[in-house]
């Protein structure tokens, strides 16, 4: 506040720190990799000054940047946090350098990897703190490209394939987000989130679309489905919601786990965290009209991937899955949130508690599911890349560590209360029930198999007699396990004390569901 | 005194602490983590005694301690917890039982090497059990439900290595997921239409009567009410945890546990949590909508829910009792008579209310530990023999084993008068006599109660009378033969113990003194020395003790016959189909296996199926059509754009090598095309020229 940039900062923090790894890292490996973690921890200590100042008792926007940029455009340059945002800024801060202290100490062209994992990270803050499309759009694609090259050079088997499916996959998801939004800011001028929520609300942006477009011989009711439609796929491939999920699996898999720990943990959120600014703001209605096609798609992703997830054979894959799993909860809860109900009044408990556990899950599902994704790769470390639940068996009778550790976070990701799974999920169900009561009742067939599967897994890697094969399997070591100290501290202090992140968001989730009444 | 009510916490928090603590801990610091768990229950236990004495008053008020804990968009969610006869009866048996437990542990456990780690789960357990028995909220319920279902988890499997424990320990968890799933539904539709989970809240909580009385008022999908519906919701949960038809499959299966904890799973944690749920929220069973009845209605209407809560535990009483009969594993035994006697529990819950049920909770609590810890004491004397056709004359080699067994098997079995369990079950049959509705359950009751002291009789046979000629026991291989022992004391001052309270506690319900009922409604009940039952009552333990007497006696009568080496059942001689089905437990689990779990691997095939080659496909579709696309473009720009580009290249070409041909350097020919040219030329302007003019 008070003038100082802080967002702006915040977003460029990683980005100077990719420019400074770059040039360091060229004759110092060590060093490159050092600086890397140097600037994301700073970025990290940004986003913690940011969350203390973040004032939990306003409603809107809070360290508002905003100057004229492009007039012509009508484009400005617009940074805001809200309680909407909050957490995933602080989520994308906290992972970059959880992942980068996991990732291998000496991968071939390590300045490339640490730089691009960097960029990822301005790709982040800024698609999590603009506010105006044109800027936007162009960090929503900056968390893209880099990924793409950090899965094409440094993946596993296969990664040329799977890095080019991950590049089209979403790269089709952002033309079609991409065409829509220029329709609308061709009908309306703008660009600004905020403005064409407004001009939503009021019925402003369906006459807009009808005067500036009638030349496509469409209704402004056609128009309008159609432009959701394109932003609703954009989004829905990033989530991703079934059947636009396809790459996910090979993705995660083939991924560097370092990778896919931010994949997981912070990308996967810009989906959700887009349908929450963007799409249900500006095409509330036509989200409405479409509902039974979404809840449907939303059970779908919630129990298909479930029972996907206990058909993998692969560790990886099996939390891919699951992963699609729990952010299929977050869609649950939203499209309950829009369901229609007799009083409005009465109902909008309901619709906070949806709204409050969808963003609750969104930021523990990212802790958790990297945690996971990060024992993983030290088991893969440790067996030499083999990771089938085939492969192992009794690892628990020589590395209690890294079994108790996998517990916990399976149980979190299980959402056994006390940890951190558990409230965002219970507030989704809360909400969700009274609202959509027989999709809901049919996605907790979801809650089922993911104890299924992931017992399964336990059962399979950690129990039974040991695998003469690992008997020299090394259990963690103090440096590993001192780097998951701070996720299982947060696993337990976000179980315990869920009030801690539902402060920062209440009054925004209040305020949304307000304005949510049509 | 108000220091308890504030300090309730204090209960589950003690162990809890010991848990957290003994993870830390490493393996050889065995005695300070047993030190630890032991401690902290022995402290609990002297707070919940405090508890208890709160309760005892004349008329004491039922005290509750609510605090928030977090808050979602402007609602507040509070937490808290409630002393009230319910509670502190429990917090003390847990306590008394769990800390017996924790000490025949200390024995039991003596040579396993993750020592610490078991009294780590162990504190655990306890915690989450007595967490769940103070909670004012049907959320923190639940909460403390799933811990309970996770540290069963942990010490069912304790033995990981083995991979039936593995197993068992995922079947226990997984089973009892199916039954809370419609908790959680249960739960966050009670809080949708009562807009609070706290049970008692100066009349805001949601078993208090405003929120009852909203909730009998509406209906629900086939005009069930809505707290039926919820009710059968939360029943689901109980269901699974208390191991009740059709969700009983795990509870046999958990035996892979070591055996302190198959005790402490059925006698003062996991399985009656189910009970008491039902127990706590008796108040929403019980709603009823009643305005509306005719005046002449003679009887008290009995609510759906309960009526489903009494038909599962009277089907579950008499289903298990007849697969126990068949069994031969000594602890399994133990475990359907558990699964029958939770049904009692239910069917007393149902017919009599929660004085009755919560009775013979109690009293099941002291002889079921008391059955299991014996068990294992045995067990121990044997090297880790548990087929009771491989035991014999144990009587005279574990004397202190033999006779607090004895105490426990009469209590089970209801032996009249001296033991607990005769009068809790016989309160049980009395109410069940007089359910309006039907007298299904009673007959089924009685039935069990046949069967129950049938089974009892044979497995002591097994286990305790039939003669042995040889000293030693086992398989008679030589290697695996040995000399049964007594277990140290250790292990055998909690069977005396328990023993002692599985007699003792007959006194505090019996027909003459029915002090309990009265306690649990919240009033004390003065001695009355003299009969103060009715007719039916005198009937009804008639027809018990029978019940008792024609088990105990076809029992031995059929199995004082078998002697040493006799390895086919009497029973098989003659029912030879009958008894194959039982032992294999009416094939409940291949029925699972063969739908259930058969449907979940075909739709786990075909989700995956549909991912890998469906979605896949039509993915692959785009991308052909977008490669064909282009693949078509390219042709079209090869054939018409570039050939015409080529063409035309071509001749140019062509042209140039003409030209070059013009060009092979022999003067002659140049000068001839000069001169030819010339001529031309002139030819050319001779007449250009003259057609200009």
């Amino acid at each position: 506040m008070n003038g100082w940039p802080l967002l702006t900062i915040l977003t460029l923090t990683p980005l100077l720190g990719a420019l400074v790894t770059w040039g360091i890292g060229r004759d110092n490996a060590r060093a490159g990799r050092a600086s890397a973690i140097a600037f994301s921890l700073l970025a990290l200590l940004q986003a913690v000054l940011v969350v203390f100042q973040f004032n939990t008792t306003v409603t809107g926007l809070q360290f508002v940047e905003r100057h004229q940029w492009i007039p012509t455009l009508h484009v400005d340059y617009f940074l805001a946090v809200d309680g909407l945002s909050i957490l995933m800024v602080l989520l994308s801060a906290l992972l970059i350098p959880f992942a980068l202290a996991l990732s291998p100490a000496a991968p071939d062209q390590p300045r490339g990897f640490h730089a691009l994992f960097l960029l990822v990270q301005t790709g982040l803050f800024g698609t999590f703190t603009a506010l105006n499309f044109f800027h936007w759009f162009l960090f929503w694609e900056m968390g893209l490209v880099p990924a793409y090259f950090l899965i094409k050079l440094w993946g596993g088997e296969n990664r040329r394939a799977a890095a080019t499916q991950f590049l089209v996959y979403t790269l089709a998801g952002s033309v079609a987000l991409l065409l829509a939004m220029v329709a609308v800011n061709f009908a309306t001028d703008s660009f600004d989130f905020i403005q064409l929520a407004d001009l939503a609300r009021s019925g402003e942006l369906g006459r807009s679309l009808e005067t500036k477009l009638h030349w496509t011989g469409l209704s402004s009711g056609a128009l309008s489905g159609l432009l959701f439609a394109g932003v609703f796929f954009g989004f829905a491939v990033k989530v991703p919601v079934m059947p636009f999920h396809t790459w996910l699996p090979d993705t995660y898999a083939t991924a560097p786990a370092s990778v896919t720990m931010v994949l997981t943990g912070a990308m996967s959120k810009m989906g959700v965290y887009g349908l929450l600014r963007i799409l249900i703001p500006i095409f509330p209605q036509q989200m409405r009209d479409s509902l039974g096609l979404l809840m449907l798609l939303a059970v779908l992703t919630i129990v298909a991937s479930a029972f996907s997830a206990f058909a993998q054979k692969d560790l990886k894959r099996l939390l891919a899955y699951s992963s699609m799993n729990h952010l299929g909860y977050c869609f649950l809860g939203l499209c309950a949130a829009l369901e229609p109900s007799p009083n409005a009044a009465l109902w909008s408990g309901e619709r906070t508690a949806a709204l409050s556990g969808v963003l609750l899950q969104l930021f523990n599902h990212g802790i958790t599911a990297a945690t996971l994704f990060g024992l993983v790769a030290l088991i893969e470390k440790r067996s030499n890349g083999r990771r089938s639940l085939a492969d192992f068996g009794g690892l628990r009778q020589v590395a209690p560590v890294l079994a108790g550790l996998m517990g916990i976070a399976i149980f979190a990701s299980v959402g056994l209360p006390g940890l951190n799974g558990f409230i965002g999920e219970f507030l989704i169900f809360k909400g969700a029930f009274p609202l959509a009561p027989i999709s809901t009742a049919i996605a907790t067939l979801g809650l089922l198999m993911t104890a299924v599967f992931y017992l399964t897994l336990i059962q399979r890697v950690f129990g039974g007699p040991l695998n003469p094969a690992w008997a020299k399997f090394p259990d963690l070591s103090r440096g590993e396990i001192a780097l998951f100290v701070p996720s299982m501290t947060l696993i337990f202090i976000f179980g315990l004390a869920p009030g801690v992140i539902l402060t920062l968001v209440n009054p925004a989730v209040v305020e949304f569901v307000k304005r949510l009444a049509p | 005194m108000t220091w308890i009510i504030r300090n309730l916490w204090l209960i589950p928090a003690l162990p809890l602490l010991a848990a957290g603590l003994g993870a830390l801990l490493q393996r050889p610091q065995r005695r300070l983590a047993a030190t630890l768990s032991i401690g902290s229950m022995a402290v609990a236990f002297l707070i919940a005694c405090g508890g208890f004495a709160m309760t005892l008053g004349e008329h004491t008020e039922r005290q509750v301690h609510n605090f928030p804990w977090f808050q979602f968009g402007e609602t507040l969610l509070q937490l808290g917890w409630v002393l009230d006869p319910l509670t502190a009866s429990m917090l003390v048996m847990i306590t008394f039982v769990g800390g017996l437990i924790f000490i025949y542990s200390v024995g039991y456990m003596a040579r396993d090497e993750n020592f610490t780690r078991f009294f780590c789960f162990l504190s655990l357990f306890a915690a989450a059990m007595l967490g769940l028995v103070i909670s004012n909220n049907l959320l923190m319920l639940f909460m403390c439900w799933e811990l309970v279902g996770l540290a069963s988890y942990l010490l069912i499997g304790f033995w990981h290595h083995k991979p039936s424990a593995a197993a068992a320990a995922k079947k226990a968890f997984i089973t009892t997921r199916v039954g809370d799933i419609g908790f959680l539904l249960g739960i966050v539709w009670l809080y949708h239409e009562t807009g609070t989970l706290l049970f008692y809240s100066d009349g805001a909580g949601c078993l208090e009567q405003g929120a009852l009385a909203k909730l009998v008022a509406q209906t629900t999908v086939g005009g069930m009410f809505v707290s039926t519906a919820i009710s059968l919701l939360l029943f689901c949960g109980a269901v699974g945890k208390s191991g009740q038809f059709p969700l009983h499959v795990w509870l046999p299966d958990a035996m892979e546990g070591p055996t302190p904890v198959s005790a402490l799973i059925h006698a003062a944690t996991m399985v009656t949590a189910g009970v008491f749920l039902v127990a706590r929220m008796y108040p929403l069973f019980n709603a009823q909508f009643t305005t509306g009845l005719t005046q002449d209605s003679v009887l008290p209407p009995i609510s759906t829910a309960l009526q489903v809560v009494t038909w599962t535990g009277a089907i579950t009483a008499v289903f298990a009792a007849l697969i126990a009969v068949a069994q031969t594993d000594i602890k399994r035994i133990l475990a359907y008579s558990t699964v029958s006697q939770l049904g009692y529990m239910f069917v007393g819950l149902g017919v009599g209310g929660p004085a009755v049920g919560m009775f013979h909770l109690l009293t099941h609590a002291f002889f079921k530990a008391l059955l299991f810890l014996g068990a294992g004491s045995v067990i121990h004397g044997c090297h880790e023999e548990q087929d009771i056709r491989r035991m014999g004359g144990l009587c005279k080699r574990m004397p202190v084993t033999f006779t607090t067994y004895a105490v426990g098997m009469l209590a089970l079995s209801g032996f009249p008068l001296v033991f607990s369990g005769f009068w809790s079950k016989d309160e049980i049959l009395h109410s069940a006599m007089n359910w309006p509705v039907s007298k299904g359950p009673f007959i089924l009751a009685l039935t069990g109660a046949v069967l129950t002291a049938f089974y009892m009789t044979r497995q002591m046979w097994f286990v305790f009378f039939r003669p042995r000629t040889e000293l030693s026991l086992g398989r008679g291989d030589g290697v695996h033969d040995f000399v049964p022992h007594e277990s140290p004391p250790i292990m055998t001052l909690p069977l005396v113990s328990l023993a002692a309270c599985a007699v003792l506690l007959s006194i505090f319900a019996t027909p003459v003194w029915p002090w309990f009922d009265a306690y649990l409604a919240g009033h004390l009940s003065e001695l009355h020395l003299g009969w103060s039952g009715d007719a039916a009552t005198g009937i009804v333990m008639v027809l018990s003790i029978m019940a008792v007497v024609i088990g105990l006696g076809s029992g031995w009568a059929l199995y004082s016959r078998v002697g040493d080496g006799e390895a086919i059942d009497p029973i098989e001689q003659r029912f030879p189909g009958i008894f194959a089905a039982l032992r294999e437990r009416l094939r409940v689990d291949e029925f699972y296996e063969i739908t259930i779990l058969r449907l979940s691997r075909i739709v786990t095939a075909l989700s995956d199926g549909v991912d890998r080659f469906g979605w896949s496909a039509c993915v692959d579709l785009v991308g052909f059509l977008t490669v064909g696309l282009a693949w078509m473009s390219r042709y079209f720009d090869q054939i018409f754009i570039n050939s015409g580009f080529d063409v035309s290249c071509e001749n140019l070409r062509g042209l140039g090598r003409l030209a070059g041909r013009l060009q092979n350097g022999q003067a002659q020919r140049y000068l001839r095309i000069l001169a030819f040219g010339v001529v031309l030329l002139i030819v050319a302007l001779a007449w250009m020229g003259d057609s200009s003019r």
